[in-house]
């Protein structure tokens, strides 16, 4: 491991220096620095910044401290009451020691798991510009059906984020620049050709809260995880769905993919597709049509088209 | 407590030292304070799968203070040749595979070795490399032997013309992956020199033999290399020989004339410690309309390295399973630009049964025949090639003792018949088998002054309960209570014992346990110490005909939605002779049969052919079933008597878990979803095309 120096920040808005980055529960940022995938000079804890509570917004809905663990957000009486689908997403990630670790932020910001990745003796785009992608004619099994590009296949980890994606939650963030926001849903970009970058977060900007607006039809909503074993894994493919249905149509529905691409997946398209539609099988399943017909699957992964398919049609059957 | 009227063999005895391990107050390799001027290594490991190493130079900015030493093909002390290859570390320029050791960081902190380690500069001439098993590869070769020294084919009768003659046939081919031993512990030495005398703290299988291996490649007779191996996590066979760790850790104490630890990442395990080959087997199976087998037929094509031969025999459980008059089993080889397997938990039967046992499900379908049915129909009065009689054999009350049990008697044959919401349900049945040997050992009886008792044997106990058992043993052939005997393993300057393999542990130390114990008991009462070496009795014993046998069920449901698999029930019934401990050997079974779990399900080391490398190398990636994998999980057993095969009249039962669960969970795939997986693991991606 390389040698690093540690302070604890004692400010949102001091920004880092060049060959900084934050700390905050470390289970995925340790992990990369022990494997050499990160090599930060120093790391600025912010675990002491005091952004570890969930509020009520004026206006209805949560914001929810970039420092919340886990853990905490997961049993939150109105995250599982007014937003289910974050609980079951958060419950569905790791294991119970890393849930108790891990942060809300930190789980947003957590790097892909692509093999190549991780591992720092491979040529891989994203960890080191230019050297290459393995992974298109190697192993990618679990890697992106949408929105990739030549030099990166990989997608986002996280359980969390598909739901707040559907939940049109929002990132605050706090920089030496002042404070601005960004949808959950703009916050990861795609890899383009310049893959090292994951997000738009500037060097130096930290997240200090997500706020997830008040969505009544969000009481209804479920998170659906497929994985490899029954646990303890990273999903193959997700959906996060909420929907909102009158007399048989789908006046208003949310939905998000995870496991498909370098970012949750917002599923604009199908949405789009099933407002004012009959809430049957037939509209859910082309619904998720309309979405998959941009998926451009490699040699092992068309699976996951069919997956998401019958996912998208079987969860919002559950709402229904 | 137990009275010297009762018999500790046979009692549910926990584990002595399960305490020690829960507290953590066990120690484990690389947890032995051995002074303050322990040094850490870490090994830079080649990341070409074929080349010529030209130089290994120390960025200067790096090689502070903290970096003691760096060794590598260019400085090393040169070593002895050993038996395995492998151990001969930075002996020779070649670069054999992806993950080679290339050289070894020695430093004052773990740290330091590890980011010096990491910023080494690997001067390299890379050569193109070949790293794919394939049934058309122009260099596959019929190998002389088999693991350990099985024939590398057989056959008799006519095979061709039964197939021709024969109503049913079946002609299938069933691919198993790479797979990785992964302990808990990883593979951990630290080494010290005392003079000239080797001490090794190491985790292994086998403490003489590491003493013996390691003395070669150093020029010492095996009394001056001292193992100490007093607790081990788990090894399924990737400890049973030397491996590179114990070398290297040796070799930079010697350099360096500190104590020297390494412990090898998780990452490392995937290469310089063994793995079980990828097998593509073709099983063909030619029967009469009643259902009598007419010929079987079994070739298996597996990889070993540049660096060593080791031929898996994958399918010489094949030989002895079932009885048919006209029989042919092979193995071809092919030596690629990989790391070398070794043995991996029932290393033959675990893959070759998943072929066998599922063709015979296929068989059993195609002759509308129950499974179960087709199997006591083909049972054999004496093993089929050998000739010889079974010491014992109740294959046959297993599968129907097991199948009331787990309730078979009701099942529809037909596949994908029951569906509950979204899950179709079905189960499967498979049979399983391992050899049961002994090999000599010798073990030391004393009394003490205290009146209570020590037995001495250089064994290892990898978790498995054999401390326990061997005190249970001793109690009984010493006529005391446990209380009075203490047990002494896991130390190589002890008498000398097998390696824990070939689950063979418990038969071989403890018939040498029990030697010495009834001679001490029976000797000379004047004379405070008995020992006794079973060699001559272990060799004058017939070998074949003896063997574990039982039979697995499974109920699994798959998500019509999905393609996810989860196995609601697993259920093993067991005739492994004397079950010397039920609580440490019920878990034996049922951590095969999880094993078996992830072999059918999960687990997967998968290679990129580009980059000559399993990319799935740590457990996050490389699954194995999770607690909530295991739903219902039970093992039972026969109360079978055996005195032909050693004094406990026990049969191993460290492997047999391993062997045909994978088949039963496979066949219960098939009979849910009429989908037959035959490229393990079924991931959910080989199901959901067809539901």
């Amino acid at each position: 491991m390389k040698t690093f120096t540690y302070r604890t920040a004692t400010d949102v808005a001091q920004g880092l220096e060049p060959g900084a980055t934050f700390l905050a529960g470390g289970t995925n940022l340790v992990d990369l620095m022990k494997l050499g995938v990160a090599t930060p000079d120093v790391l600025v804890d912010v675990n002491r910044l005091g952004l570890g509570e969930v509020g009520d917004l004026p206006g209805g809905g949560l914001r929810i401290g970039a420092g919340v663990r886990n853990s905490d957000l997961a049993a939150d009486p109105r995250v599982r009451r007014d937003y289910p689908v974050l609980s079951e997403a958060l419950l569905a990630g790791a294991s119970g020691q890393l849930r108790n670790m891990a942060t809300t932020a930190g789980n947003l910001l957590q790097r892909t798991r692509c093999r190549y990745f991780m591992d720092a003796t491979m040529p891989c785009n994203k960890r080191r510009p230019g050297s290459g992608c393995p992974a298109r004619e190697g192993d990618h099994r679990n890697l992106a059906i949408l929105g990739a590009s030549p030099s990166c296949v990989a997608t986002h980890p996280s359980d969390m984020a598909v739901a707040l994606a559907a939940l049109d939650a929002v990132v605050r963030i706090s920089g030496p620049a002042g404070e601005r926001t960004v949808p959950v849903t703009e916050l990861h970009r795609l890899p383009g050709d310049t893959p090292d970058r994951d997000t738009v977060l500037e060097h130096g900007e930290l997240i200090t809260a997500v706020d997830v607006p008040s969505l009544g039809f969000a009481a209804r909503s479920a998170y659906r995880k497929v994985r490899d074993r029954a646990s303890y894994a990273f999903a193959v493919g997700s959906v996060a769905a909420a929907a909102q249905i009158t007399d048989g149509t789908v006046t208003d529905v949310r939905l998000a993919f995870g496991a498909v691409a370098h970012k949750p997946w917002r599923a604009f398209a199908a949405e789009e597709a099933l407002r004012g539609r009959p809430a049957t099988r037939e509209s859910f399943r082309a619904a998720a049509d309309a979405e998959l017909a941009a998926a451009e699957p490699l040699r092992d992964n068309a699976f996951k088209v069919p997956l998401i398919r019958n996912l998208v049609a079987s969860v919002l059957e559950g709402l229904a | 407590m137990t009275t010297t009227t009762d018999r500790a063999v046979g009692q549910p005895i926990e584990r002595l030292e399960g305490q020690d391990k829960v507290r953590g107050t066990a120690r484990y390799a690389a947890e032995y304070p051995v002074g303050d001027e322990l040094a850490y290594a870490w090994v830079a490991q080649s990341t070409v799968a074929r080349g010529t190493l030209t130089g290994v130079t120390v960025d200067p900015l790096v090689e502070a203070d903290d970096v003691i030493a760096v060794l590598w093909h260019g400085n090393a002390p040169r070593l002895s040749e050993a038996d395995d290859p492998e151990l001969a570390v930075f002996q020779s320029d070649e670069i054999r595979y992806r993950g080679q050791a290339l050289a070894l960081v020695v430093a004052r902190t773990l740290e330091a070795a590890r980011r010096a380690a990491g910023l080494l500069v690997v001067e390299i001439d890379e050569e193109p490399h070949d790293c794919v098993l394939r049934t058309d590869h122009p260099d596959l070769y019929t190998p002389d032997k088999v693991n350990p020294a099985f024939p590398s084919e057989t056959a008799s009768g006519d095979v061709d013309a039964a197939f021709e003659s024969s109503p049913t046939t079946i002609d299938v081919t069933y691919r198993t992956p790479a797979l990785h031993n992964n302990p808990m512990e990883p593979h951990a030495t630290t080494a010290l020199w005392d003079g000239d005398d080797l001490v090794l703290y190491d985790s292994n299988q086998h403490p003489p033999g590491i003493a013996a291996a390691v003395g070669t490649v150093f020029d010492l007779p095996p009394e001056r290399v001292h193992v100490i191996t007093e607790h081990v996590g788990g090894g399924f066979g990737s400890k049973g020989s030397a491996r590179p760790n114990a070398v290297l850790a040796a070799m930079a104490a010697r350099v360096t004339g500190r104590p020297v630890r390494l412990a090898l990442p998780r990452q490392a395990l995937f290469s310089m410690v063994g793995h079980r080959t990828p097998t593509i087997q073709r099983v063909r199976l030619a029967a009469s309309s009643d259902g009598r087998l007419t010929a079987i037929d079994h070739e298996a094509v597996e990889h070993s390295s540049r660096l060593f031969e080791f031929a898996e025999q994958t399918v010489v459980a094949t030989r002895h399973m079932y009885a048919a008059p006209n029989r042919r089993t092979g193995h071809r080889l092919v030596r690629l630009d990989m790391p070398t397997p070794r043995w991996m938990r029932a290393p033959g039967e675990a893959p070759g049964m998943v072929a066998l046992e599922c063709a015979m499900d296929e068989l059993a379908v195609a002759l509308r025949l129950d499974p179960i049915e087709l199997r006591v129909r083909n049972e054999p009065s004496v093993e089929p090639e050998s000739g010889v009689p079974f010491s014992s054999r109740h294959y046959v009350e297993c599968l129907r003792r097991g199948a009331e049990r787990f309730g078979w008697a009701d099942r529809d044959p037909r596949p994908r018949q029951r569906r509950e919401g979204d899950w179709w349900i079905g189960t499967g049945v498979a049979g399983a088998t391992y050899p049961t040997m002994a090999q000599p050992s010798t073990a030391r009886a004393r009394r003490l002054s205290s009146g209570d008792y020590e037995v001495s044997i250089a064994a290892t106990d990898l978790g498995t309960g054999a401390r326990t058992i061997l005190t249970q043993i001793a109690a009984d052939a010493l006529g005391v209570p446990l209380s009075q005997v203490r047990v002494r393993i896991g130390d190589s300057t002890l008498p000398k014992a097998s390696v824990a393999g070939g689950s063979s542990g418990s038969a071989s130390w403890g018939w040498a346990v029990t030697g010495a114990c009834q001679a001490l008991r029976s000797g000379d009462p004047s004379s405070d110490e008995a020992v006794f070496d079973s060699t001559e009795l272990v060799q004058q014993q017939e070998k074949d005909g003896k063997h574990a046998f039982g039979a697995h069920f499974a109920e699994v449901r798959v998500d019509a939605v999905t393609g996810e698999v989860r196995v609601s029930r697993l259920f093993g019934m067991y005739a492994a002779g004397r079950i010397l401990n039920p609580r440490t050997a019920r878990s034996q079974f049922l951590g095969g049969m999880i094993m078996g779990m992830g072999m059918a399900l999960h687990e997967e080391s998968v290679l990129d052919p580009a980059m000559g490398v399993w990319v799935n190398h740590d457990l996050a990636e490389y699954h194995i079933p999770s607690h909530a994998d295991i739903e219902s999980i039970e093992a039972e057993w026969l109360d079978e008597q055996d005195d032909q095969i050693n004094p406990m009249g026990s049969k191993g039962v460290g492997e047999i878990g391993i062997v045909g669960s994978p088949a039963a969970i496979l066949n219960a795939i098939w009979h849910a979803t009429g989908v037959r997986v035959r490229d393990l693991p079924a991931r959910l991606d080989k199901i959901l095309p067809h539901l």
